[in-house]
């Protein structure tokens, strides 16, 4: 059916080039080990951070890298302005003093405690820089139950003199609608991220459960060619741009050398699943060495004062992110309605044994389809690292979304997908009104699991044979 | 480095108490895994049935034996949550579902509005769970062995508990999958529709095949909070469960005795690489920190060279395995 | 004919997509009695019997088979009424030995719930009742010097006599044989004949799909041919062979349908 492309060499020559790219951008991000074991520990939403005391050792030992920690902030005009220099006194329950320590340029501080125990953390008011006190100046003591190899942390609530002490005075209507704009743009990263896992799952029937470590690598990749810090310090658009590229063909090298090898040896997709997992918990802990456990921002675009563009009131970040994932979103889904590659991806997705007979080089398009993945995944950890910050686990954070956006949008639907990320996204926002932040993912599960109740075949998939 | 210390170590973590409780726990995923091709991937979450089912009972002065009752009961009904959607569905699905489930129910537990509405604890976990399972050890105080080979009393006494539950498991897994009940079992795994059309109730028996998969899950997650008297949230992390299938696998997926004969091995090897690159390699080279994380590289090196290289594991056999073509 | 009716099925609908694949107004099977249900290839045969076994669900219609009425009744209770069937594409358990593959399908086995299993002596009888029934099966087949082999080991044609061997293990009252002849060495095909045959000696009903007209002639009591998803003709194999709808839909139709409806069973099989 699809004679030799006239772009097929071209296209080939610049699969090489992307490779061969890659390498170099690995091998290079590898050198240049970042500080590890950085006194700045994460304050990622990821509880679980590096895992390094779970599951280390069967005895509670006596020191158990228990700590107390915290960050001190206040709300100013431009947003949350970190506390350099104040002080907080760890003492245990009897009033004995532990230790003392001093917040950093961030407002981050961290006490190392001698075990688990309960502890009294209290902030020095006379410390804190002039005209700022906490929100409430009668409760600055906490008392914190710390449980064996448990990092606790300890908030105290700042303010401005003579500032209101915060802005929930906004009406609500406006509440929901920055809520709903800070859905969207999540949502268009998820979507963006979920295409390739998609369009993986669709043409070779694999559950890419390392795809999260596609959009880390991605974040990283910018990261790393944007800060001063061992990088060449390139803009961060430009830096972006070659993430992008990296991305493409880490996805690319991936297939190539891992798993059309492995289905070339007939192993099943249930073997090449559980070869995933490995494959992302390789590579989740290796950028944990390299890149460390702390969370960071680029250089660039970290504070911005808020601005109005419609009805939405947000940073102007989130704008330019929410523009440039549904430009990219607009962009494959032209290119997988109007180009001969997007409709071969698309036949391949639907039917890889008909594609197949009807002439479609299958190989081909399944690795152009990691290509695909793998730079779309990268673009989304990129713009991910902007909203929020950049992390060695923040990808296998947004692994369970994607999985709901694609279970959504049905399993294999590129259009689906995009559907069902902006879905997971806008609902993950917007539940905050309603539970606790941190719980912010259990309503996409539960979406999920409904939809699996009502709808298998998700919401844009076609009806399947159910036994 | 000292060759004797690094070993004895080693030994002591193949044996000890969290490889007591990962063998329960693989035993578990053999069932559902290795002989019912089902793709449970919470696993965990069913570690922390158990475990917060326990704790939370004992926590809100219920005894030690009601918080098994409840600990089994949870992981049972958690079966059903998880099965009724998907078992229906193709394999995947269901892998998705208890991934999910499993880390949702972790930052549920682990929240503070789990502490304030659930008993969970919140970040801090439950403490002092173990009720009157410390009074029964028959175990007079002090310390047993040699070396760093060497348990406390307590220890020693979960240890014991824990190595004779996964005995217990499975034999009676063994003595399962030699019924025509486990041959239906294997049946389903090779090709669910050829079960179907022999009058087989195929979701009946998966469903039972998940249920009590996560029973044993469930108590894995018992004997990891018996060993460290209460339950801590950030423990039940989703490597747990991918901890279990490196088990699960390295012993041989579809074999009675791979899950045992893997935990010992698994925790062996993890303890020896990691305290012999401890031993060698200078802190600031590779510091503490790496090392932990290093310790999850291994795993995930072992979980692809075994299904590359060896998927049937140590015990599996190669014409039985669902892993090939 | 005059004979007792096994399996009748009324307005019969499956739309997959836009796409009708199967719409059959009224089919009936005769007790006793070897059915041939023909078609060009993708005319809907093996979407109708995945409809009629349970396997997929219809968008509309009802059947009954032997005073069941089976619409919405999952497949392995379809297959307890004792309507079983065999697959286009063999579903010998490779990984299961011969007789294990037999054994699997005998009914009313107890150690196959998961607490009277736990106690070998509630079973074992049975189990020895079955493996014996078993070995006789295989004899007849032909398999019983495989009995201890991967059922993988088996050559193509072997593994269609086993498939038919485990399906009467079943004790099924109507065998629906999914293309018994496709893939098999013609050598073979004679002997599978001849088995289907000694089928109705046995008073047993048989159902079976099969796109080569040539192959039915010989052996069907009726035949039934459909083609883009309808029943154009039933009748005896001469009637049908005759018919030059049937004519037709072998000549002309082949090509156009092949494309659409190899689509459609692509994801049905």
């Amino acid at each position: 059916m699809l004679p030799p492309m006239p772009a097929a060499r071209a296209a080939r020559l610049l699969l090489r080039l992307v490779l061969a790219f890659s390498f170099t951008v690995v091998v290079a991000a590898v050198g240049p080990t970042a500080p590890a074991g950085a006194q700045t520990t994460t304050t990622s939403t990821n509880p679980g951070t590096t895992g390094s005391t779970v599951l280390a050792d069967d005895q509670p030992a006596p020191s158990g890298g228990e700590l107390v920690r915290g960050t001190l902030t206040f709300a100013d005009e431009s947003g949350r302005v970190p506390v350099d220099g104040a002080v907080v006194i760890v003492s245990t329950e009897d009033g004995t003093e532990v230790t003392r320590v001093t917040s950093g340029a961030d407002g981050k501080w961290e006490v190392p405690l001698p075990g688990p125990g309960t502890y009294q953390v209290t902030i020095d008011v006379e410390s804190l820089p002039a005209g700022v006190g906490p929100e409430d100046p009668a409760n600055i003591v906490r008392t914190i139950e710390v449980a064996t190899g448990q990092k606790a942390g300890a908030g105290f609530p700042l303010a401005k003199a003579g500032a209101e002490v915060s802005s929930p005075t906004a009406p609500e209507g406006n509440k929901f609608l920055k809520l709903l704009g800070q859905g969207i743009a999540l949502g268009s990263i998820i979507a963006m991220a979920t295409i390739g896992l998609s369009l993986i799952y669709g043409t070779t029937g694999l559950i890419n459960f390392a795809h999260g470590e596609l959009v880390t690598f991605g974040a990283l990749v910018a990261w790393w060619l944007s800060t001063g810090t061992g990088g060449p310090g390139l803009s961060l658009v430009l830096a972006g741009l070659l993430a992008v590229v990296a991305g493409a063909a880490f996805g690319g090298a991936q297939e190539k050398y891992l798993f059309a090898p492995l289905r070339k040896r007939r192993t099943s997709n249930v073997a090449l699943i559980v070869v995933t997992i490995g494959w992302a918990l390789v590579l989740r802990h290796l950028y944990l060495i390299i890149f460390g456990g702390s969370s960071r921002p680029y250089d660039e675009y970290v504070l911005q004062r808020e601005i109005d563009v419609g009805p939405f009131t947000l940073a102007p970040k989130s704008f330019w992110t929410t523009g440039i994932s549904l430009l990219v979103l607009v962009l494959v889904g032209l290119m997988l309605q109007r180009t001969r590659l997007g409709t071969a991806m698309r036949a391949v997705a639907d039917n890889r044994d008909l594609a197949a007979s009807s002439g479609i080089d299958v190989r081909r398009v399944i690795l152009l389809t990691w290509v695909l993945g793998g730079g779309l995944a990268a673009l989304g950890g990129v713009l991910l690292g902007l909203t929020n910050r950049v992390s060695w686990s923040m990808g296998a954070l947004l692994l369970l979304q994607m999985f709901a956006a694609m279970v959504l949008g049905g399993l294999g639907s590129a259009y689906g997908a995009m559907v069902g990320g902006l879905v997971i996204g806008i609902v993950t926002t917007t539940s905050t009104e309603l539970i606790p932040a941190e719980l912010d993912l259990v309503p996409s599960l539960f979406v999920l699991i409904l939809l699996l109740l009502v709808r298998p075949q998700g919401l844009l998939g076609r009806a399947e044979r159910v036994g | 480095m000292d060759v004797v210390e690094t070993l004895t170590e080693s030994m002591r973590q193949a044996v000890g108490p969290q490889a007591a409780a990962f063998a329960i726990a693989a035993v578990g995923i053999n069932l559902q895994f290795g002989y019912t091709g089902l793709l449970n991937f919470g696993q965990v979450a069913f570690l922390l049935a158990g475990a917060y089912g326990l704790g939370i009972t004992v926590d809100a002065g219920g005894s030690f034996w009601l918080g098994l009752v409840v600990a089994i009961t949870s992981a049972v009904l958690l079966a059903f949550l998880l099965g009724v959607p998907t078992l229906r569905l193709r394999a995947d699905y269901l892998a998705i579902v208890t991934v999910a489930t499993g880390e949702i129910l972790r930052l549920v537990v682990g929240s503070a509005w789990g502490g304030d509405n659930l008993g969970t604890g919140g970040p801090q976990g439950v403490k002092e769970v173990t009720g009157v399972f410390r009074d029964l050890n028959p175990i007079p105080d002090g310390s047993y062995g040699f070396s760093s080979f060497r348990f406390e009393s307590q220890t020693l006494w979960v240890t014991l508990v824990g190595w004779t539950l996964a005995l217990a498991a499975t034999l009676l897994v063994r003595q399962l999958v030699r019924s025509p009940w486990g041959r239906v079992l294997r049946s389903i795994r090779e090709d669910e529709d050829a079960a179907r059309s022999l009058g087989k109730n195929v979701f009946a028996y998966k469903m039972q095949s998940l249920a009590l998969g996560g029973v044993m899950g469930a108590i894995g997650g018992i004997i990891i909070t018996l060993n460290f008297t209460s339950v801590i949230p950030d423990y039940f992390i989703p490597t747990v469960t991918f901890f279990a299938y490196a088990v699960v696998i390295l012993g041989g997926a579809g074999s009675v005795w791979g899950p045992l004969v893997g935990s010992v091995i698994f925790w062996f090897v993890i303890q020896f690489s990691e305290s012999s690159l401890d031993a060698t390699v200078p802190e600031d080279i590779l510091s503490s920190q790496d090392l932990a994380a290093l310790r999850f590289v291994l795993v995930g090196v072992l979980l692809m060279a075994l299904m590359v290289f060896r998927p049937q594991g140590l015990l599996g056999k190669k014409e039985e395995l669902l892993a090939d073509g | 004919m005059a004979d007792d009716v096994i399996l009748v099925a009324d307005g019969v609908q499956r739309v997959f997509g836009g796409l009708t694949a199967v719409d059959v107004d009224h089919v009936e099977v005769p007790r006793g009695r070897i059915t041939a249900l023909i078609g060009p290839n993708g005319a809907g045969k093996t979407t109708l019997f995945n409809l009629l076994t349970g396997f997929d669900k219809p968008t509309e219609g009802s059947w009954s088979f032997d005073g069941h009425q089976l619409a919405g009744v999952p497949a392995h209770k379809v297959a307890r009424y004792g309507m079983v069937r065999t697959f286009q594409l063999t579903k010998a358990l490779s990984k299961m030995s011969v007789l294990d593959n037999m054994r699997l399908a005998a009914p009313d086995q107890s150690g196959e719930r998961i607490l009277t299993s736990l106690v070998p002596g509630t079973w074992r009888a049975r189990e020895r009742a079955v493996t014996e029934e078993a070995e006789a099966l295989l004899e007849r087949f032909n398999l019983a010097h495989m009995r201890d082999d991967y059922a993988g080991t088996l050559s193509g044609g072997q593994r269609k006599l086993l498939e038919m061997a485990r399906a009467l293990m079943a004790k099924p009252k109507m065998l629906m044989l999914d293309e018994p002849m496709a893939g098999v060495n013609p050598a073979l095909v004679q002997s599978l004949l001849e088995h289907i045959k000694q089928l109705r000696t046995d008073g047993m009903t048989v159902l079976f799909v099969e796109h080569d007209m040539d192959v039915v002639m010989g052996i069907s009591d009726q035949v039934v041919c459909m083609a883009e998803g309808q029943v154009i003709s039933v009748g005896t194999p001469h009637h049908v062979g005759s018919d030059p709808k049937v004519i037709e839909a072998y000549l002309g139709l082949r090509r156009a349908v092949e494309f659409e409806e190899g689509y459609v069973e692509g994801h049905g099989g």
